[in-house]
């Protein structure tokens, strides 16, 4: 019997390790001989954790298993109340386009012999045989942006990177996800370590960098397992080795880090204080060299771009969005998770039907895209289709594709607050717009809580003040959400100064 | 109380484990957590010395990240997710009833050392909050039911 429990966080955040034990026991009471592999997530988060039992058919779903569910998995598997059927043909995955994201949930993360079978170093090796130009020519043709939230495009940086002068470069992994309703980083890391291992090798090659690193946060324990476990196994089999070596390098819990200045100070050993650009990371980099920072799923798109071809990957997506993107679907939802699929859903498609609206059944208010950064789009912008420029337009931003859905309880007021107040929480100090100016934010936005309606033109003209004047996007984008509340739900702001008191 | 000399020796131990890295005080900082619980004061010249560093750099550097504790927690931590997604799940309502049951705020420990409780913004768990990390354990869809978890 062959039995696929995830490792995924998730999955064990909901009991998927007392799952693996429950079934070892009750195999090992009835003498049957069970192979439980650790898989990553399919991304259904309502079903974790999902139990994968193969059967000649294919994969069969249980879910959201619990203990008690265990016993019935040795029976008539068709009986079992928790029955889902044949996992790949459930609607949440027949619907996805899964480029980045196709062996994620379906093999065993750290089998090098799993990876090559489902295509892994394909794209490698198509690299080997190539030019560094070519390679380079190959990811900008495929139209592939910044996954992390700047939509840069990532050809052109490699270019950049590749152009420069300099004998030791580097390849930079940004793993600090700190966004709320992101995921896709960590489900990519755990589910598919050598995607990432590859796609970073692939990027040493077109830019003539021999050594990476992977900056992941702590927040992520289960990730830094199983990246370590990874790297140390692709060392063994020379897939990483004097040519190009990674290491993994943990954050410490700093928000601020995530942009690529701050990071590569973090990196570096010192505090994460953002960097003034110029001059940029591509040519002054990690210790003053060349340096690409890409974010994980930038650079782990890169193998099936490699592998495919660039006309492929670019044949999927709307206007100057190319490819597909891993929407991380969150908050009050009632099917939450990760959905691969092109760019050019509209947001009410992703939050009404594939999400299923909200998960206590209340009518959706709002629904942040991007995450802390990203702006409040109430359901009267659901038609605005997911896409770079789409959202731009509507003075939002897609970021790193997490959504965050709340429900009418939501009180706006006290999300912009909450806004202000990360910022201050987390702002790295270096510049004034952004250090002090969410502080001021803070006291504003209480006195329009007090039913002090003069604040508002103050409260504008700061967020004007952090969106022109900040060094970076935390100070920066803090507006957006803070701004987007204040303009889609003016009532959550116009409080009586008597129900105040 | 730790014996000076032990600890001394084992800090240039974790020096010595490290040398060669590029960038390597963070992972130093982590190595020495992950032995003492915390980053003890006396640790701050050593490290300095063997990083060429002013004390004043490294303090500054284990002070700047929310991870590097300059005293030992208590005996169990619970990090409560505080970030949007888990907002929309009640996890601020969650906060205030584990507060509430554990007689303490963000940041506090108990009297009696036995519990710490810390905000963490996201633990990546969006789509099953309210989140929580009990002693390194991850937590989805919590309540406040997890204060027993840490009793003892």
């Amino acid at each position: 019997m062959k039995i696929y429990i995830p490792l995924d966080s998730v999955a064990v955040a909901l009991g998927a390790d007392a799952l693996v034990a429950a079934l070892q026991a009750e195999a090992d009471r009835r003498g049957v001989a069970v192979q439980i592999i650790r898989n990553g997530s399919r991304g259904m988060v309502w079903l974790e954790p999902l139990v994968e039992v193969v059967s000649d058919a294919g994969r069969l779903g249980f879910g959201p298993l619990t203990l008690a569910d265990v016993p019935g998995l040795f029976g008539d598997l068709g009986a079992h109340p928790k029955a889902l059927g044949l996992v790949e043909d459930l609607p949440w995955m027949k619907g996805q386009t899964r480029l980045t994201f196709a062996r994620v949930g379906v093999i065993d993360p750290l089998s090098l012999d799993d990876y090559r079978a489902h295509g892994g170093f394909v794209g490698l090796d198509r690299a080997k045989a190539m030019s560094k130009a070519q390679i380079v020519a190959e990811v900008t043709d495929s139209g592939l942006r910044g996954r992390g939230g700047a939509g840069f495009p990532t050809g052109i940086k490699w270019k950049t990177v590749s152009e420069a002068a300099g004998d030791q470069k580097y390849i930079v992994c940004n793993a600090d996800e700190g966004d709320s309703a992101t995921f896709a980083d960590r489900m990519l890391m755990e589910g598919d370590p050598f995607c990432l291992i590859e796609g970073m090798a692939i990027a040493g090659l077109a830019c003539g960098a021999t050594k990476g690193y992977v900056y992941l946060r702590s927040e992520y324990p289960v990730a830094v397992r199983v990246m370590n476990d990874a790297v140390r196994i692709a060392r063994e089999a020379g897939v990483l080795g004097p040519h190009f070596d990674m290491e993994i390098r943990v954050g410490a819990g700093a928000y601020v880090c995530g942009e690529e200045t701050s990071l590569l100070n973090s990196l570096e050993g010192k505090r994460g204080v953002v960097r003034a650009k110029p001059p940029l990371p591509a040519l002054q980099g990690f210790m003053g060299r060349p340096t690409v920072v890409n974010n994980v799923i930038s650079l782990a798109s890169v193998p099936v771009i490699m592998e495919k071809g660039a006309a492929h990957y670019k044949d999927f997506g709307l206007g100057r969005s190319r490819g597909t993107i891993p929407l991380q679907i969150a908050g009050n939802v009632r099917f939450g998770g990760l959905y691969e699929c092109a760019f050019g859903l509209t947001l009410g498609e992703i939050v009404n039907q594939i999400g299923g609206g909200t998960a206590s059944g209340r009518p959706v208010k709002a629904v942040q895209v991007g995450g802390p950064l990203g702006a409040w789009f109430p359901p009267s912008l659901f038609d605005t289709p997911f896409g770079y420029e789409e959202f731009a337009g509507k003075d939002g931003l897609i970021g790193h594709a997490g959504l965050t859905i709340a429900d009418d309880s939501t009180d706006m007021l006290a999300m912009a607050r909450f806004a202000m107040e990360f910022c201050a929480i987390e702002s790295c100090g270096k510049c004034t717009p952004c250090r002090v100016g969410a502080v001021r934010g803070v006291e504003t936005i209480d006195r329009l809580a007090r039913g002090d309606t003069s604040a508002i033109p103050i409260l504008t003209d700061l967020c004007n003040t952090m969106k022109l004047g900040s060094l970076c996007a935390l100070g920066g984008f803090t507006p957006y959400p803070v701004m987007s509340a204040l303009t889609h739900f003016p009532d959550d702001f116009a409080r009586s100064k008597e129900a105040a008191e | 109380m730790l014996d000076s000399s032990a600890q001394t020796d084992r800090i240039a131990e974790i020096l010595t484990a490290h040398r060669g890295l590029e960038g390597p005080l963070l992972p130093i900082l982590h190595a020495i957590q992950a032995e003492y619980g915390h980053v003890p004061q006396a640790a701050i010249p050593q490290i300095a010395a063997a990083l060429s560093l002013s004390k004043a750099e490294v303090h500054g550097v284990i002070s700047f990240y929310h991870d590097f504790r300059e005293a030992p927690a208590g005996r169990h931590v619970i990090k409560l997710c505080r970030a949007e997604s888990c907002q929309t799940m009640g996890a601020d309502a969650v906060a205030g009833r584990i507060k509430a049951a554990l007689g303490i705020d963000w940041h506090e420990t108990t009297p009696d050392g036995r519990v710490t409780l810390e905000p963490v913004f996201c633990l990546g768990l969006c789509a099953c909050g309210p989140a929580a990390m009990v002693d390194g354990r991850l937590v989805g869809r919590c309540d406040e039911t997890l204060v027993a978890e840490v009793s003892e």
